[in-house]
């Protein structure tokens, strides 16, 4: 097999602080005037962004990177496609490269669709030519044939996004880089979209793909590459990374995460969660919590110092990133005066859970009056709903209706259902 | 590395027609008077530099009527002051473009420079018609004008180069940059002929290259003095050194923009 991608001990530094403050030219010449025999030496907020990251992927090969937010993603596809360079180590890419980190890059409000076809496609690689005899099919795709000569500022948020993706799909790359470019858009466009990397693979293209949707990575790629705080945690069969990763988060089966051992947290830390847990609103262990289920989420924390009133917040995801709702004590105005220092815990209670059943995912938060942000942990924890029979008609509600469902009766007229009622008496 | 630079520049050539049409369908739309500004812009200009100037300080204009004498020098000069403006802003104001897509960078400033020719062509035409007006024409020498045309377009990538890779880092340029135009107005000859400065005042032209080059196209349109070949030559050899500095300031540099733009 020809080797389509190789990445050799890949670094990338970014210096925090110093950035910011060296963007004004007058504070560079004060601090030279001030100090002027002293090279300003540069800040210690040092953020390793990737650590010596090497791998080598075929042609042919369909490989999915997967990782928390902030683990590295999306700077290491930069880096592959050249968008920004390594502090040390190299990279090496044959062939066509096509990296696609955002649909519809380069956009132009005031140019009318057809020209953004030709500009995006431009952007992205293609030639005048291409595009052209590929003209009526991109049209197609995205279906926006009526609008094509408006300027896409008349365009709305889905329609731009499905020229943008009409675009991209119309590429034809020896390798191409995807970014979450899924977490967007409804589900039949989403679908639109696997079904054409799908048809890249077929046509043996090697694929990179960033996504926090497990079911695509699965699906589409063989293999994964799992990056964790700018390095490769595991490289190997997606079945056998995907697996890994999620046994690293929270499962409601487990009824009980640890949160204490996650190093990738933002805020000051002087108080912390340390754990969740899933119970029943009489307080018993719960393994298995279902579409309208009543049930307390608890999150155990540990405070360093007593902490003046805190926030405690909890935001929920599907997971394809769609943010659900975020709540928190905040909202409900619960002043909290003091927490003291040592361990306590908070309750959710949940009384009537209207999601549909399908693979959530959840960050937590806390702030406090003297710090803005004390703990941040991202997708820290699963939800997993399991189907049940909500509206006790022995009809299950799954993934494909939604995501919510809401209390609700409908109400059909007398005689319509006399009728139906009828009929199927007959039978 | 540099042949590298370059041959990936070509590559991408068909990129920078996209970019540059860009931005000429992008610069007039849902602007009423469309793209009759790029002739209005230098023609008011021209009316207040002949009222004030011409008619109440009685600058000299080398025997040609003063509204064609600055008019001739304002069209060149409106195309290169516009290109410094966009030029300069290019990389920050296509920042989404470079945190998401690879291309060579330089394409950016290039396409700036490209698309100001547009205008240019406009203005030229405008140009024509006032020299037919006046009854002005060109001689032998008009063949000489490509010659002055690219030298001014050289130099404004140069400094485009230069203005938008420390625009990058430095925010400064994007404050510093209307003024160091309106500066560089006055200290090349355009509201007055060279032979109105005082002889120690003219050595420190030769420091202009816009000097050169707007003299040289100024002189080879009307016709009416020899062509002054050693401020030609240094503007010449000043914008080089330009082009080679510029492009050796955005090499070195280009790397990180994705990082802090």
């Amino acid at each position: 097999m020809n080797q389509a991608i190789a990445a050799e001990r890949l670094s990338k530094k970014f210096v925090l602080g110093a950035l910011q403050r060296d963007t004004m030219l007058r504070e560079r010449l004060i601090s030279m005037l001030r100090a002027p025999f002293r090279r300003h030496s540069a800040s210690p907020n040092v953020l390793w962004a990737l650590r010596d990251v090497s791998f080598r992927i075929d042609a042919g090969e369909v490989v999915g990177i997967i990782g928390r937010n902030g683990a590295g993603k999306s700077t290491l596809l930069k880096v592959l496609s050249k968008i920004t360079y390594p502090t040390s180590g190299a990279v090496h890419v044959t062939g066509r490269v096509a990296s696609l980190l955002e649909v519809g890059t380069g956009f132009h409000e005031e140019l009318t669709g057809r020209e953004n076809i030709y500009l995006n496609g431009s952007i992205l690689g293609m030639k005048h030519g291409e595009v052209a005899t590929k003209l009526d099919s991109i049209v197609d795709f995205a279906g926006v044939a009526q609008f094509l000569d408006t300027p896409i500022k008349r365009y709305s948020t889905g329609m731009r996004l499905r020229l943008g993706f009409a675009v991209a799909a119309h590429l034809d790359p020896d390798v191409l880089i995807v970014d979450e470019v899924l977490a967007v858009g409804d589900a039949g466009f989403q679908r639109k979209c696997l079904n054409a990397m799908d048809g890249l693979r077929s046509g043996g293209r090697t694929v990179l793909f960033v996504s926090h949707n497990m079911a695509a990575v699965e699906n589409l790629c063989s293999r994964c590459i799992w990056i964790d705080a700018g390095r490769v945690l595991m490289d190997g069969s997606s079945r056998e990374v995907i697996e890994a990763y999620m046994n690293t988060f929270a499962n409601a089966r487990e009824n009980m995460a640890d949160l204490r051992s996650v190093r990738d947290r933002r805020g000051s830390g002087e108080i912390r969660y340390t754990g969740v847990e899933y119970l029943t609103s009489a307080g018993e262990p719960l393994q298995v919590v279902r579409s309208g289920d009543a049930f307390v989420i608890r999150f155990h924390y540990h405070a360093r110092e007593p902490i003046s009133f805190p926030s405690f917040g909890f935001r929920l995801y599907t997971e394809f990133g769609t943010l659900v709702t975020d709540t928190s004590t905040w909202h409900h105005a619960i002043d909290i005066p003091l927490v003291p220092a040592g361990d306590g815990y908070v309750d959710l209670h949940i009384d009537f859970l209207n999601l549909l059943p399908a693979r959530y995912y959840f960050s937590l938060w806390i702030t406090g009056a003297a710090s803005p942000v004390h703990d941040n942990v991202e997708h820290c924890a699963q939800l997993e709903v399991e189907l049940s029979n909500i509206y006790s008609s022995g009809r299950m509600l799954d993934s494909r209706s939604g995501i919510v469902f809401f209390p609700q009766r409908w109400k059909v007229q007398e005689t319509l259902v006399a009728s139906v009622g009828g009929k199927a008496g007959e039978k | 590395m540099t042949s590298e630079w370059l041959t990936d520049f070509w590559r991408y050539r068909e990129l920078l027609y996209f970019l540059a049409w860009r931005d000429v369908k992008v610069r007039y739309k849902q602007a009423a008077l469309g793209a009759s500004w790029a002739v209005i812009q230098p023609l008011l200009t021209m009316i207040i530099f002949t009222l004030f100037f011409g008619r109440l300080a009685g600058v000299p204009s080398d025997g040609v009527p003063y509204p064609l004498f600055s008019f001739c020098a304002l069209v060149p000069w409106t195309y290169f002051s516009s290109t410094l403006n966009q030029g300069g802003n290019s990389l920050v104001g296509n920042a989404t473009l470079v945190t998401k897509v690879y291309f060579p960078r330089a394409l950016l400033p290039a396409a700036s420079v490209l698309s100001g020719l547009v205008d240019f062509a406009m203005g030229a035409v405008f140009l024509a018609l006032m020299m037919l007006y006046y009854h002005v024409r060109p001689g032998w020498s008009l063949f000489l004008v490509p010659l002055f045309v690219v030298g001014m377009v050289l130099l404004a990538f140069s400094v485009s180069m230069l203005l938008a890779a420390l625009n990058v880092r430095y925010r400064d340029v994007k404050y510093a940059l209307p003024f160091l135009v309106q500066i560089w107005l006055f200290v090349t000859p355009i509201i007055y002929p060279v032979a109105f400065l005082p002889p120690r005042m003219k050595r420190f032209l030769a420091f202009n290259p816009m000097a050169g080059f707007l003299e040289g196209f100024r002189n080879s349109l009307f016709n009416t003095r020899h062509m002054d070949w050693g401020l030609v030559g240094i503007s010449v050899v000043i914008t080089a050194g330009l082009l080679v500095i510029g492009a050796i300031y955005f090499r070195k540099t280009e790397r990180s923009f994705a990082d802090i733009v």
